[in-house]
């Protein structure tokens, strides 16, 4: 088993009465893209500021590495920060800004000439060590930031929404940019986010956070395809919830009558209990549509409304009990024609793995 | 396009807006101020008055060996209060600034309320505190002396002879420059503190936590990160100490008594009792181009 980069044993932290994090419990492992990803507010900055030390735990242990750091300072802690906002000195260079944690722990002169060399070469902006940071653009502070916490090599990079402040399209080019980075280095990357399609792009394993809790721990695969619950499934993409009690089945090949009208097939990976409430959870890209039923399980609805958003079409569909379910299909003749318009009865379908049984 | 020229009523609405502080400057600072200079070139007459024959004689007189010591204390004595009060305000400002929001204008006006009282009343009560008949020599050659004398005749030791000795006589508080510096610093307190708490509650504390997190412990990330960034507010309360505390008459009056004086009482005594306007208008020009020059000075050391 590999050693462990950062763990946390049930820790908890309390601001008076408000829980910030609760009994939280995770095993990041070594040279992983770790996220903690979740809405504002769900705990997932105060977890990365108790890793860094700059609060400390209400109960519960955090190791970095083999180390039990109970009250260890910020400043004794084997990682670095890269801030949301990015915390440049403004009264440094930025060759002072990079060159500080070198200088704290008393690195001599040449060397630290010559790592912040080597860690501004790495961010891509060689020779701007003697402009101040107002000087530069948001982009560049941020590289900034990252050669600052990189240069002290680190056993753990913290990075807390760094990309937020900067536009889109900037943004994705540093999803990329940072993902490489964290690949030629090595190093271990917890990264705190709430945007779920940065989480899915950049990271081995995220821990889907709500409520100062722990939802689900998984790769991009596990999280977006198999939610272990309802707040998972909707947090991450788009999702259509079906609620509805079992028919038919225990496990494997399941029938759910939703709303006792519609049979949906569902494969369901527990067991479950003849008229117990569940939810389906479908997402709209894995359901297909066709102006005749393809088989039995074909479920039927009439189009209610037609979005046309260039790579896909989605359609709204309502079904037979009046659910509205999304349905996306992508657009991939040459000519972009809408197939299905307004009215139109259609079926749709999709494999029964595909969709999700979740506890109501 | 082009941007439009401002209308003739816009201007008259400026020139209104001016006026009042313009006037103010104008004749009670800038005329009064000229008076001054013109003065200073003047000689004193028989009878107090001022005789206009145009001389530099008053300025050669500042620079007597009297009044040149008498200005090099003014200036130690400016320069102690000002460190004095930067050393025990700053971390006071530093308290009040890190405690909770809803804490802190409580404990800025609670900063405040002796300045509601009058300046020459609490200074005078510094002087029944300090003068040889004061609480605290009441204290040191009362209460501390006798209970000292009671333990002495109880366990007769060496070591009671050199502490009865010392109590036996009042402290020297009154009348020195210490008791300056204590009036002083006393008086310019707030002025160091509220600059000071501006700047530090401005401090975006993520840089503070950047810099722990670079390895920093408390006292670098202080002297690296926090004092280097409130350097403006240290630089203004420093400013607004070390200016009043140079030209301080109230003060040496009351607490210097007749050995301690500061420049303020020589001048005071120029214009007041010896009559001598041209003299004391001097003396009074010499300081504000001190305090001008030493002030450029300061700032642009402090901004750099």
């Amino acid at each position: 088993m590999p050693e462990h980069a950062v763990q946390l044993t049930q820790v908890s932290k309390h601001f008076g009465s408000v829980v910030a994090v609760d009994e939280v419990s995770l095993s990041i492992r070594d040279g992983e893209f770790f996220s903690l990803l979740g809405p504002s507010g769900c705990g997932k900055t105060t977890t990365l500021r108790l890793i860094a030390g700059f609060e400390l735990p209400t109960r519960g242990d955090i190791y970095i590495g083999a180390h039990l750091q109970g009250e260890t300072p910020a400043y004794h802690r084997p990682v670095n920060t890269v801030f949301q906002n990015y915390a440049l000195f403004p009264h440094m260079t930025i060759f002072q800004n990079v060159a500080f944690g070198l200088e704290m722990r008393r690195v001599s002169k040449g060397e630290v000439q010559q790592s912040v060399r080597q860690a501004l070469d790495m961010v891509r902006l060689p020779g701007i060590e003697n402009r101040k940071p107002d000087q530069l653009s948001g982009g560049q502070q941020q590289r900034v930031a990252l050669a600052r916490a990189l240069v002290n090599r680190p056993k753990v990079l913290l990075l807390d929404e760094p990309l937020g402040a900067l536009d889109l399209k900037l943004r994705k080019a540093m999803q990329l940019e940072l993902k490489a980075l964290q690949h030629r280095v090595g190093i271990t990357f917890v990264y705190v986010t709430h945007d779920q399609e940065e989480a899915l792009t950049m990271s081995d394993r995220i821990a889907v956070m709500n409520e100062g809790r722990v939802l689900q721990v998984g790769t991009p695969e596990d999280i977006y395809d198999r939610p272990l619950n309802r707040f998972v499934a909707d947090f991450i993409g788009e999702t259509n919830f079906l609620p509805g009690q079992v028919k038919a089945g225990r496990g494997g090949d399941t029938v759910v009558l939703v709303d006792g009208v519609l049979p949906i097939h569902v494969t369901a990976e527990r067991t479950v209990g003849m008229n117990e409430e569940v939810t389906i959870a479908i997402r709209p890209e894995k359901i297909s549509v066709s102006a005749e039923p393809t088989d039995s399980r074909a479920v039927p609805g009439v189009v209610e409304e037609v979005v046309y958003t260039g790579t896909d079409t989605r359609y709204l569909v309502r079904l037979t009990d009046q659910t509205i379910a999304t349905v996306r299909q992508q657009n991939v003749g040459a000519r972009a024609t809408v197939s299905f318009p307004i009215g139109t009865r259609v079926y749709l379908h999709w494999q029964p793995e595909s969709a999700r049984l979740l506890t109501a | 396009m082009a941007a439009q020229p401002r209308s003739r009523r816009e201007s008259w609405r400026l020139v209104f807006l001016i006026f009042p502080s313009l006037f103010w400057l104008v004749f009670f600072f800038l005329v009064p101020l000229l008076f001054v200079f013109a003065i200073s070139f003047g000689q004193r007459g028989t009878y107090g008055g001022v005789e206009w024959n145009l001389t530099l004689e008053n300025y050669a007189r500042f620079f007597d060996p009297l009044y040149l010591r008498i200005f090099g204390r003014t200036v130690i004595i400016a320069l102690a209060t000002t460190v004095i009060c930067l050393l025990t305000g700053y971390p006071l400002a530093y308290f009040i600034a890190t405690r909770p929001p809803r804490w802190r204008n409580g404990l800025v006006l609670l900063l405040m309320i002796p300045f509601w009282t009058n300046f020459l009343v609490r200074t005078y009560a510094w002087l029944l505190l300090l003068r040889d008949a004061g609480l605290v020599n009441m204290f040191w050659t009362g209460g501390l002396h006798s209970v000292m004398a009671q333990a002495a005749a109880a366990v007769p030791l060496p070591i009671w002879d050199p502490l009865l000795q010392a109590t036996s006589a009042p402290l020297p508080l009154f009348g020195t420059s210490g008791a300056i510096i204590v009036g002083l610093v006393y008086a310019w307190l707030p002025d160091m503190v509220l600059p000071c708490y501006a700047a530090i509650e401005r401090l975006d504390y993520s840089l503070v936590e950047a810099a722990q997190d670079l390895y920093a412990n408390r006292l670098k990330s202080f002297t690296r990160v926090i004092l280097p960034l409130t350097m403006p507010g240290v630089v203004a309360g420093s400013v607004l100490v070390f200016i009043p505390s140079l030209g301080a008459y109230v003060t040496p009056d009351l607490l210097g008594g007749a050995k301690s004086v500061m420049i303020g009482n020589v001048i005071y005594a120029q214009f007041m009792s010896a009559r001598d306007h041209p003299f004391g208008s001097a003396i009074s020009f010499v300081l504000m181009t001190v305090m001008l020059v030493g002030t450029l000075i300061y700032f642009r050391a402090g901004t750099e």
